[in-house]
């Protein structure tokens, strides 16, 4: 079994955003570069399914060229081959990059796509437009399931379950198929050292996308960090004796009692 | 414990790190009551390198100081349970690192700490997942372990309240705008919590302190620099194990790194990598952070090579299935020109002080020593080697500071010989001769900043000339020899036979003019300074307790004039140490000559033939006595001088305006032609020379933790002024020494393989029976300086001894790189080796 795993390189969080001065872009020096956590579990689960039901796993991205850091991120976590589709490092909106990963998925097996498991994250953590892997599904004619967070694959079927309010939503999806995945469904693993070590010597084939503009394309006016909320936190007490106070709290201000 | 924020305090710490909770407990003990201690961040983990460091403490070193510091420190984290004994293992990839390990042992018995050798088999059962097929030997420390740096501090903010009844504020999430001075004296912090007055303040920001101290309109000589560190876990082989850590900590000191157990993880922290500095003003904004300021994230393709070495050091553990990279960062901490931390007063500000650039190992001794030094001006561990002084009006620009802390990134786990020269931001002070002495092939050694001609390859041919005499102390051995040549000891003869100029020795130069200035000095010296004008005095400096803060020479050059002289290590700290003196109402003006005047000295049985030949004035013996000082003209030069010599030679120190300096060096150097005058290096002046004079050298010889009497200098007697320190001073005089300074000689320079050894300084005294000499105030005899007397034929030690081994013909031991040589006691005391009566001197 081929799966694909397609991966994209944000900002880190945790710390308070800061734009660049023309505020088209998150000044990440201080913060570093990951990828989307939804996505950190797409590969996870592209390393176990392989792992289960024998096959290979690939990592995809649509990145300058410092993505190659989070495709051998993907690659220390044990996936078997990593894809690099090269940018100039704009953000090229969900349409184009889906077109330029569909592609490129194409271009890896001569025209047809080649994987039996095409994950996404759900959505990318900095622009979360819940789009890309979709519009590949579309492109490439395939079957799509969302926000997924269990998986299992039988006799070319995926069995794909849904959080939805009150239970579970459950799928079964031909393969091949697209299904974007949503943080929870596995853990990703911690890279050994070794397995860093060897990422970092691993040859990450180039390919340059093409672009695609037209209707629908997101243009980027700028960007603007929300206020981070100051709110301050009281203690109302402690032990028993508080437990008046939290009432009256919860009854007068937050009026859920 | 008040967490208002008050309007003034006596004290005002700016950095709740290690340090900063060290020192707010240690000045609370010495007697402060009434201490604001603030931190931009929150508790107890403010976002400073406290807390990311690996916490780990080997405490044998090669710097006296620093070896002190960190047992001490250990004893404090010991005693707030916060220290763990692990043992530390540096282990040794080549032989060259063996020979570096045996100079461990050395070290270590030198400075009274634990420490031996251990063979392969002996690291296996210790550290049982090491790969020992690359693994030659080791040095262990069983004194070394692990602490807890952010408990010792919730330890020690507890135990300040205690001392102060509650006089101690902790302000956390308080950031400083400004420092505000007045006239060069302290006023207050303004912070965003308010504007607090302050008596006194100290900067223990870490690496922020160049910011606080800026604020306040002073330099301060540190950039924040990356150590890289990961961790890697869980480690199924440490399950078995309780606790922090059961296996101790190791250094892989050739790949120049570490490898310790943290619980389940294996912390890998690296020095190896090429270094990184950061400006201070990158460092984000606790907000900005994700993990915390100073723990940005990890520079991979500077880790690629850490991580190839540790994976061949323990394979096992990090090839752990089960195990992964879960901590990786960019960790940084305080770096300095020379590695060293930054401690005490900020001279350009009253009250202002420094207590930056201190690791995790060395801070509860440091907060605790600077604590004495601000409360009672002398500290139990003696702090020179870290005085933040030592870089005053040269060695501040960020240039400089990048430089060094670029070059001295790899000298952290290096093999660093004692006499390594600095390479970066050279030549950066020299002197008028510098331009000559090159063209004569001067091999420069770097002092306080000053190019000094070491040795002049012009003189070469003085090997061979005096190969006679020298025979059995030219070096061989290649360590020995490193950063040496035998020129020296030609120059040396050539000098005591001929003449020699010598110069420029980096001097600090210091003119004190105005009414009150005898009865100031008087209350500096331990010598009288009361003399006729034209006299001069050579005095020790010291602290109330009696140790040494400097020793040096002041000359009377009027009624209300004084020119004093001293050592270019110590000047930035004597500079200090004196302005900070000068009573508030007194007329004393401070003028710092020092780069202002270039110092010349001329030496040896013809000096007074050269230099008579060339000035107006007679320099006879008569007209211008030993131990004075008057203006003279060296051919078209206005200059003056000063009759005595730290060679123990007939001549002179001429110091001549630097604008004057290479007329005065052509001058003199054409007039010596008849008599073969040589230029000669330091290596003369500072070692050989002084050796064979038995002159002390401040931070060798003398040190806080020594006296005059033990030092074998009380020719003064007491002086009947008042002087600080005088009453210990008087004490020391009458009690029987605990150690006296002897000069010894080494009796047998071959070494088990053949070749002669010859020492360098810091090696351990031994007993006949091996066992290294202390006495009874617990200080370790070691050589406080080494170096070949060409004159006297022996190689000489001087050493601390006490009374029962200081008795001149007593036979003990000096140990070298694991070996033992025999020595022989040759003088107690002070009294010269050569030309004991000073007959040359006095010529």
């Amino acid at each position: 079994m081929h799966v694909l795993a397609c991966i994209k390189r944000v900002p880190n969080t945790g710390a308070s955003i800061v734009l660049t001065d023309d505020e088209q872009h998150i000044d990440a020096s201080n913060l570093g570069f990951t990828m989307s956590p939804h996505e950190e579990c797409a590969v996870e689960e592209a390393i176990q399914l392989t792992e289960d039901h024998g096959g290979s796993s690939h990592v995809l991205t649509l990145g300058p060229s410092e993505a190659d850091e989070q495709l051998r991120t993907g690659l220390a976590m044990q996936a078997d081959e990593a894809t690099l589709l090269e940018t100039d490092g704009e953000e090229w909106g969900p349409r184009a990059t889906a077109a330029a990963i569909a592609r490129g998925i194409e271009h890896q097996g001569d025209g047809e796509n080649p994987f039996d498991v095409l994950l996404f994250g759900n959505e990318s953590a900095d622009t979360a437009n819940y789009q890309v892997g979709v519009h590949v599904a579309k492109r490439l004619g395939l079957p799509c399931v969302t926000g997924i967070k269990s998986l299992e694959i039988e006799d070319g079927t995926a069995i794909a379950g849904r959080e939805v309010s009150g239970g579970e939503e459950i799928y079964r999806v031909d393969l091949p198929a697209v299904i974007t995945v949503k943080e929870g469904i596995n853990e990703p693993r911690y890279a050994s050292m070794r397995a860093k070590m060897r990422a970092r010597n691993q040859e990450i084939p180039t390919l340059e996308p093409a672009g695609e503009s037209g209707p629908g394309t997101l243009e980027k006016i700028r960007l603007e960090a929300p206020q981070t909320d100051d709110s301050e936190a009281e203690i109302l007490g402690e032990g028993p004796e508080a437990v008046p106070d939290v009432i009256e709290v919860l009854e007068s201000e937050v009026e859920v009692l | 414990m008040s967490d208002d924020f008050p309007a003034a305090a006596e004290t005002v710490i700016i950095g709740a790190g290690i340090v900063g909770n060290s020192l707010a407990y240690h000045l609370a003990k010495e007697g402060r009551r009434d201490i604001l201690l603030t931190d931009k961040g929150p508790l107890p983990d403010p976002g400073g390198s406290t807390g990311h460091a690996s916490n780990f403490l080997m405490p044998v070193e090669h710097s006296k100081e620093m070896t002190h510091l960190t047992r001490r420190s250990i004893e404090q984290y010991e005693d707030m349970d916060t220290f763990t004994r692990s043992g530390g293992l540096e282990v040794a990839r080549t032989d060259e690192r063996m020979a570096e390990l045996r100079r461990r042992v050395q070290s270590a018995k030198a400075w009274g700490e634990a420490g031996r050798l251990v063979d392969v088999e002996e690291i296996e059962e210790m550290v049982p997942y090491l790969n020992t097929d690359i693994i030659k030997g080791g040095f262990y420390s069983e004194g070394a372990g692990t602490c807890d740096p952010l408990r010792a501090g919730e330890v020690m903010r507890a135990r300040a309240d205690a001392e102060t009844d509650g006089g101690l504020t902790v302000s956390p999430n308080t950031e400083v705008l400004d420092v505000h001075v007045e006239d060069g004296e302290i006023q207050a912090v303004e912070t965003d919590r308010g504007t607090v007055e302050a008596g006194e303040v100290v900067i223990a920001a870490g690496l922020w302190s160049p910011k606080i101290a800026d604020m306040a309109g002073v330099d301060m000589p540190l950039t924040p620099a990356v150590h890289q560190m990961v961790s890697v876990g869980p480690i199924s082989f440490f399950e078995d194990y309780e606790g922090e850590i059961s296996f101790p900590v190791v250094r892989d000191m050739d790949t120049q790194m570490y490898e310790r157990q943290h619980g389940n993880d294996l912390e890998v922290g690296s020095y190896q990598h090429r270094p990184i500095l950061w400006d201070v003003d990158d460092v984000p904004s606790i907000d900005e952070a994700p993990l915390s300021p100073t723990q940005p994230p990890l520079t991979e393709d500077a880790f690629e090579q850490s991580m190839a070495d540790a994976l061949e050091i323990v394979p096992e553990l990090l090839d752990d299935p089960q195990a992964g990279v879960r901590h990786e960062i960019d960790g940084l901490l305080s770096v300095t020109p020379d590695g060293m931390p930054l401690l005490g007063p900020l001279q350009d500000v009253d009250g202002l002080w420094s207590c930056s650039a201190v690791w995790i190992k060395e801070a509860p001794a440091i907060g605790e020593a600077v604590a004495q030094w601000m409360t009672r001006g002398w500290s139990e561990i003696d702090l020179h080697g870290s005085d933040v002084n030592r870089f005053y009006e040269y060695g501040t620009s960020k240039q400089f500071v990048e430089n060094r802390a670029h070059e001295g990134f790899q000298k952290i786990y290096g093999i660093v010989h004692p006499a390594e020269q600095w390479q970066s931001s050279r030549p950066l002070r020299t002197s008028p001769f510098y331009n000559r002495q090159e063209d004569l092939g001067a091999r420069f050694f770097e002092a306080a900043g000053w190019e000094r001609p070491q040795w002049f390859r012009s003189n070469e041919d003085l090997v061979r000339k005096y190969n006679e005499e020298l025979e059995g102390l030219l070096r061989g051995n290649e360590w020995d020899s490193r950063w040496w040549s035998n020129t020296i000891l030609g120059e040396h003869l050539h000098m005591r036979d001929h003449v020699a100029m010598v110069g420029d020795m980096g001097f600090g130069k210091f003119d004190f003019v105005g009414s009150d200035v005898v009865e100031y000095l008087e209350k500096m010296a331990v010598g009288r300074v009361d003399v006729d004008v034209g006299k001069t005095v050579y005095t020790p400096i010291l602290a109330e307790n009696g140790g040494f803060v400097s020793d040096l020479t002041m000359a009377r050059m009027g009624p209300e004039q004084y020119r004093v002289i001293t050592g270019g290590a110590a000047a930035g700290a004597d500079r200090a140490w004196f302005g900070s003196h000068i009573p508030e109402d007194a007329d004393v003006e401070l003028i710092d000559r020092t780069e202002s005047l270039c110092t010349l000295g001329v030496w040896g049985p013809d000096a007074r033939n050269v230099v008579q030949s060339v000035t107006e004035e007679d320099v006879s013996h008569e007209a211008f006595p030993p131990y004075t000082a008057q203006h003279i003209t060296v051919g078209e030069v206005d200059a003056w001088a000063m009759r005595l010599s730290y060679v123990g030679e007939l001549g002179w120190e001429i110091y001549a305006p630097m604008g004057q300096g290479q007329r005065l060096w052509d001058v003199i150097a054409e007039a010596g032609e008849e008599y073969d005058i040589r230029p000669v290096g330091m290596g003369v002046y500072g070692t050989t020379g002084r050796m064979e004079k038995g002159y002390r050298l401040h931070g060798h010889e003398l040190e806080l933790e020594y006296n005059p009497a033990e030092a074998g200098l009380t020719f003064h007697g007491v002086k009947e002024a008042d002087f600080i320190g005088k009453e210990a001073y008087a004490q020391a005089i009458e009690e029987a020494n605990a150690a006296t300074l002897c000069t010894l000689s080494v009796d047998d320079h071959t070494s088990s393989d053949g070749e002669r050894r010859f020492m360098l300084g810091n090696e351990p005294i031994l007993d006949q029976d091996g066992e290294v000499i202390v006495d009874d105030h617990g200080r370790e005899s070691y050589v406080t300086s080494a170096g070949t007397g060409p004159s006297v034929g022996k190689h000489l030690l001087m050493a601390y001894l006490p009374p029962e081994h200081a008795e001149e013909g007593t036979s003990l031991q000096v140990e070298y790189m694991g070996e033992q040589y025999p020595v022989t006691v040759e003088v107690v005391g002070s009294r010269p080796l050569f030309d004991p009566k000073n007959e040359r001197i006095r010529s």
